[in-house]
């Protein structure tokens, strides 16, 4: 009793808001990111990258950059001792660029020197003598073959259609649009960053990085340096957001081969400039889509063309087309469809994973669609959500039955069952007004809209691809110790995870063991997937601890373990007075168990699109009420109401931050983020003309989270991080469409495209 | 590089006229930024930031605010500068983060002399002088002769900006600038109106559409022949928009990145019809 009264909080277990362990550190400016790090004797290590988006090389004079004082040594193409090429699903990217440079921005040599200054000087004494190509740029140009391959593998990278009941029916209703997504960039704050260190015997190194995926990165960084991957090992660095932007290869295979060159630790960061041009972006995509529907606004079938631009190289390109197209129906039921999809290559910047992956383009155009018709048959935007929505059981236009928990339509209703913001009296904040800070608006400028959005988003990986994560849990003296390779990229399972094992251990301390390659691969961050994937690895970990435990206590007592369970931090008999603290029931001893979890087979999709080829999804609903000045075409939202379908609340507070996260990311998308493109080469590399949202862009959040416990997964709980960001860009747009009363078929939404 | 950080105005002008290489350094926020982007390499810089003399505010001079070079525009947002020169207040606002507007100032925004300068439509519009000091000599400059070009002013290299003189006007004025976010963002289009009612006179300056800042002379005397100030009504929307359409035409925007032409002239319409609007509400 006395030992429990010193208990002020409640414990940090599943359900409660435990708090971030690096949350003050990062508040305070103490956190080490992988920027921070340093090495005895360090070299810097920087890269010499092309300013033409497409050029066949003809020579590299290095040279005058090795002669620099304070250079240890310069690496190109010729120097890569394995495979020359990376790449997530096709290894088509090289490490640096050998005859030709596919964008503007690859990777054509590296330095290591004593400074990044000196790194800086030697990269401007390299002489590159570029013969320039006229750039592919144009996506449909890659699917008509008018154009010479820019890539031995092609300009195609996917196609893939898919075709589900009769084809040649329609409805009373028919309406189409074509909708254009620009180029959205992931923004983490902490930029790209590594610190390899070589091994005394050169024979192997140890890299520090910032990276949503170890053993990924591994297995490519081991095929590049023709290393054995048990002569290299990885360490999670810290991460400052990921987003996506941290899947594929970006510096880690360049610091690796500068250390072993240079015999000396190398440390290598990118600034914000060769961040944008360092890691692949959202897909920008041209989606058409034609929903026939009957008279009352049910869906009768839909077609769709879908053209994502992958830009120079793979990167994850197939699997966002094929989120993409499958997600062609939304949250709704559709027995008829006929899709055709491309992912094509371009001299474009590469694009792959970005939170959403795929998703966030096919909803923008499909909500577009639902408004549409329900114009046509003057329904009210929820009406025609409702009328559509999906149901567990449901069959998808893949073939595959919706088996996750489906609630759409409470998605649908309590969100519209949230109060609506106050409309604007006479007297304003100016400053909350259209313009902001600018102060362009009086209240009588303003017109306020309200739109919604509502999407279905696929959790974990498709395709058959057999997705795991492994923890291991270690229980001595009261004590856990966890270790897992799953990259913290700021999402949180650092918190979850000692949740997880309070809650099944009945300990109060928990030890979270360095993330590195030690121990067996806990699969990407990424895909709303380590809540459900490395939870439940954890959970089973600690499971199997528990069991030893009982097992234990039982001989000890006497009693069958059966009847043994965790009550708070206590063993107790379930059917008896026995009752030991975890603490003193595991003095003396050390319980260690491994757990994988693997989520159920898919498959891959056939010739026309059928097969289970998703593991499992998730929902969301958002409104969102918006002013407008329709003059000068400036937007401020004003309130973001949800009810997302998280499956069951683990952490409320961590919950409500990726909602709200996730809804600023969306916002970005819809009024102002974008990488803006002219004939291949990227014009706004900056946070100055990169433009966020500030806090006077960010809206009130109202979120509702729907918990109704998910039966698949490990701890009753759905990914959450994607959905946010999905819906809430469709709307806007729609909210702003409504102000105005104007179609708007592009995103971002510029000011021009509203006024003029 | 070495960094001299001057204590007295005077140690800053010997070490100006004695270093020809020298780049003088307020708050940085303009400088930091080419210097981190190696556009700039200076060998020796001349920090202005603990000079006392130039982040004064002074009134002494009836009718005038004279504002030292290096007050922060963290202070220029506020007492007593609001109420005095409302418009640089609401301009200085607009100015990038709190922590940007904790060390930028006028004096920077002067020495840069970007067409996007946040502040430097107030001094347009509102005709203000500035003080520039070399180590054996002065000089006053209105604002009109000190702008030549796109980051190019009559400022030598061995002088300094000290202050900038606004005159108090018995009037409304007025800042708006567009941007593509509601805060911390690079002006697309922006303008500044001054209504003296005194002497019956609007004064109108824009941003960001030229390669100075653009006083629409036509446009404000347009507007005196078309309609008596003095009187001081209200101002129907017709000729409001008049005023609007004429200022946009004395702008000359460009297509870039940030925007198009077409809608920076179409931006600088709406803009200044609506502060004339407010001007006489």
């Amino acid at each position: 009793m006395a030992k429990s009264s010193l208990v002020t909080k409640p414990r940090d277990i599943l359900g409660n808001s435990a708090l971030r362990p690096d949350g003050a550190h990062k508040v305070q400016g103490s956190f080490e990111f992988t920027s921070d790090l340093h090495a005895e004797n360090m070299l810097w290590g920087a890269t010499l990258r092309s300013p033409h988006p497409y050029a066949k090389i003809v020579s590299i004079d290095t040279s005058a950059a090795l002669a620099l004082s304070g250079v240890q040594c310069v690496i190109t193409a010729d120097d890569v001792p394995g495979k020359p090429t990376y790449g997530l699903i096709s290894s088509d990217q090289p490490v640096f660029a050998q005859d030709f440079v596919r964008y503007m921005g690859e990777p054509v040599a590296a330095v290591a020197a004593d400074h990044p200054e000196t790194c800086r000087r030697a990269l401007a004494l390299i002489t590159v003598v570029y013969e320039v190509l006229t750039p592919l740029t144009d996506p449909e140009d890659a699917i008509a073959g008018s154009f010479a391959p820019i890539h031995p593998d092609g300009n195609v990278i996917r196609h893939q259609r898919i075709i589900r009941g009769e084809q040649s029916i329609s409805g009373p209703i028919v309406v189409e649009g074509e909708y254009v997504i620009g180029m959205q960039d992931q923004a983490f704050l902490g930029l790209e960053a590594a610190l390899a260190i070589p091994d005394p015997d050169g024979l192997g190194l140890h890299l520090h990085v910032a990276t949503q995926w170890l053993h990924e990165d591994l297995t490519q960084i081991s095929a590049c340096l023709n290393l054995p991957a048990d002569k290299i090992r990885l360490t999670l660095g810290g991460v400052g957001g990921a987003f996506g932007a941290r899947e594929d290869i970006s510096l880690q295979v360049h610091c690796c081969l500068l250390a072993l060159k240079a015999g000396r630790p190398i440390k290598m960061q990118y600034s914000r400039e060769e961040s944008f041009f360092g890691h692949v972006h959202r897909h920008p995509a041209t989606i058409f889509m034609r929903h026939h529907a009957d008279s009352n606004g049910k869906i009768v079938k839909i077609d769709a063309r879908f053209v994502f631009d992958g830009g120079a190289y793979t990167s994850t390109s197939p699997a966002v087309l094929i989120n993409g197209i499958t997600h062609t129906q939304g949250p709704y039921k559709c027995d008829n469809a006929t899709v055709d999809g491309y992912a094509v290559r371009t001299n474009n910047p590469p694009c792959g994973a970005m939170r959403g992956f795929g998703v966030v383009q096919a909803c923008f155009a499909h909500e577009s669609q639902m408004d549409k018709i329900a114009a046509a048959v003057g329904k009210s935007p929820v009406e025609i959500r409702l009328i559509n929505a999906m149901v567990t059981g449901d069959p998808l236009i893949t073939g595959q039955i919706m088996e996750s928990v489906a609630p759409v339509a409470r998605c649908i209703t309590e969100t519209d069952a949230i109060p609506l913001p106050e409309l604007m009296g006479q007297t304003v904040n100016e400053l909350s007004l259209p313009g902001g800070s600018g102060l362009t608006a009086s209240r009588s400028n303003i017109v306020r809209g309200i739109g919604w959005g509502v999407s279905m988003k696929n959790l974990m990986y498709s395709e058959g691809f057999d997705d795991y994560a492994t923890a291991r849990c270690t229980l001595k003296d009261g004590i856990a110790s966890l270790k897992f390779a799953t990259s913290e990229v700021g999402q949180g399972f650092v918190t979850l995870a000692p949740q997880i094992a309070r809650s099944v251990l009945g300990v109060d301390e928990v030890i979270l063991e360095p993330i590195d390659t030690q121990i067996g691969s806990a699969g990407s961050t990424s895909a709303s997937r380590q809540t459900w994937m490395s939870g439940g690895a954890v959970d089973g970990a600690c499971r199997l601890v528990r069991e030893r435990l009982f097992h234990h206590v039982g001989l000890m007592h006497s009693i069958d373990p059966i009847r043994l369970v965790i009550d708070g931090t206590d063993v107790i008999d379930q059917l008896g007075t026995f009752r030991v603290s975890v603490a003193d029931a595991s003095e003396g001893i050390e319980i260690s168990e491994t757990f994988e979890h693997h989520h159920r087979a898919t498959e891959e999709l056939d010739e026309n699109g059928q097969g289970n080829c998703h593991t499992a999804f998730a929902f969301v609903a958002h409104r969102a009420v918006v002013d407008v000045d329709p003059e000068l075409g400036l937007v401020k939202v004003v309130q973001i109401a949800t009810a997302q379908d998280v499956g069951r609340v683990l952490n409320p507070l961590s919950a409500i931050g990726q909602v709200e996260g996730g809804i600023a990311q969306g916002l970005g998308l819809a009024v102002m983020e974008e990488i803006v493109m002219k004939d291949g080469k990227v014009r706004n590399p900056s946070f100055t003309d990169y433009l966020l949202p500030t806090a006077l862009d960010a809206p009130d959040v109202v979120a509702v989270m729907i918990e109704e416990h998910e039966p698949q997964a490990p701890l009753g709980a759905k990914g959450i991080g994607e959905p946010p960001c999905i819906s809430v860009t469709p709307a806007i747009v729609a909210a702003i469409r409504n102000a105005i009363g104007k179609n708007i078929e592009r995103i971002p939404v510029r000011p021009q495209d509203i006024c003029l | 590089m070495s960094v001299i950080v001057a204590k007295e105005l005077t140690t800053a002008l010997t070490a100006l006229r004695e270093h020809g290489d020298a780049r003088l350094i307020q708050g940085g926020t303009d400088l930091m930024v080419e210097i981190n982007f190696n556009h700039v390499k200076p060998t020796t810089m001349i920090s202005l930031r603990d000079i006392k003399s130039l982040r004064m505010i002074r009134t002494d001079t009836p009718g005038i605010m004279s504002i030292g070079s290096g007050v922060p525009y963290s202070v220029i947002e506020g007492e007593p500068v609001l109420t005095a020169i409302p418009a640089l207040a609401q301009a200085a606002r607009t100015v990038g983060s709190p922590q940007i507007r904790a060390a930028g100032s006028l004096g920077g925004n002067l020495g840069t002399c970007s067409p996007a300068g946040d502040t430097l439509p107030v001094m347009f519009a509102l005709d203000a002088s500035i003080h520039l000091s070399a180590i054996d000599s002065s000089r006053v400059v209105s604002i009109h002769d000190f702008m030549t070009g796109v980051k190019r002013s009559v400022r030598q290299h061995d002088e300094i900006i000290t202050a900038i003189d606004f005159p108090i006007i018995n009037g409304w004025q007025g800042y708006s600038k567009v941007g593509v976010r509601n805060a911390m963002v690079i002006s697309v289009a922006s303008a500044c109106l001054v209504a003296d009612h005194e002497n019956a006179d609007v004064r109108i300056a824009l941003g960001s559409v030229g390669p100075t800042i653009i006083r629409c002379r036509a446009a404000e005397s347009w507007l005196k022949t078309t309609l008596d100030l003095s009187t001081r009504s209200t101002i129907s929307l017709d000729v409001a928009n008049e005023f609007g359409r004429r200022a946009a035409e004395e702008s000359s925007p460009i297509d870039d990145h940030r925007s198009t032409a077409q809608y920076r002239r179409h931006a600088i319409s709406v803009l200044a019809s609506r502060l004339l609007r407010k001007a006489y509400q």
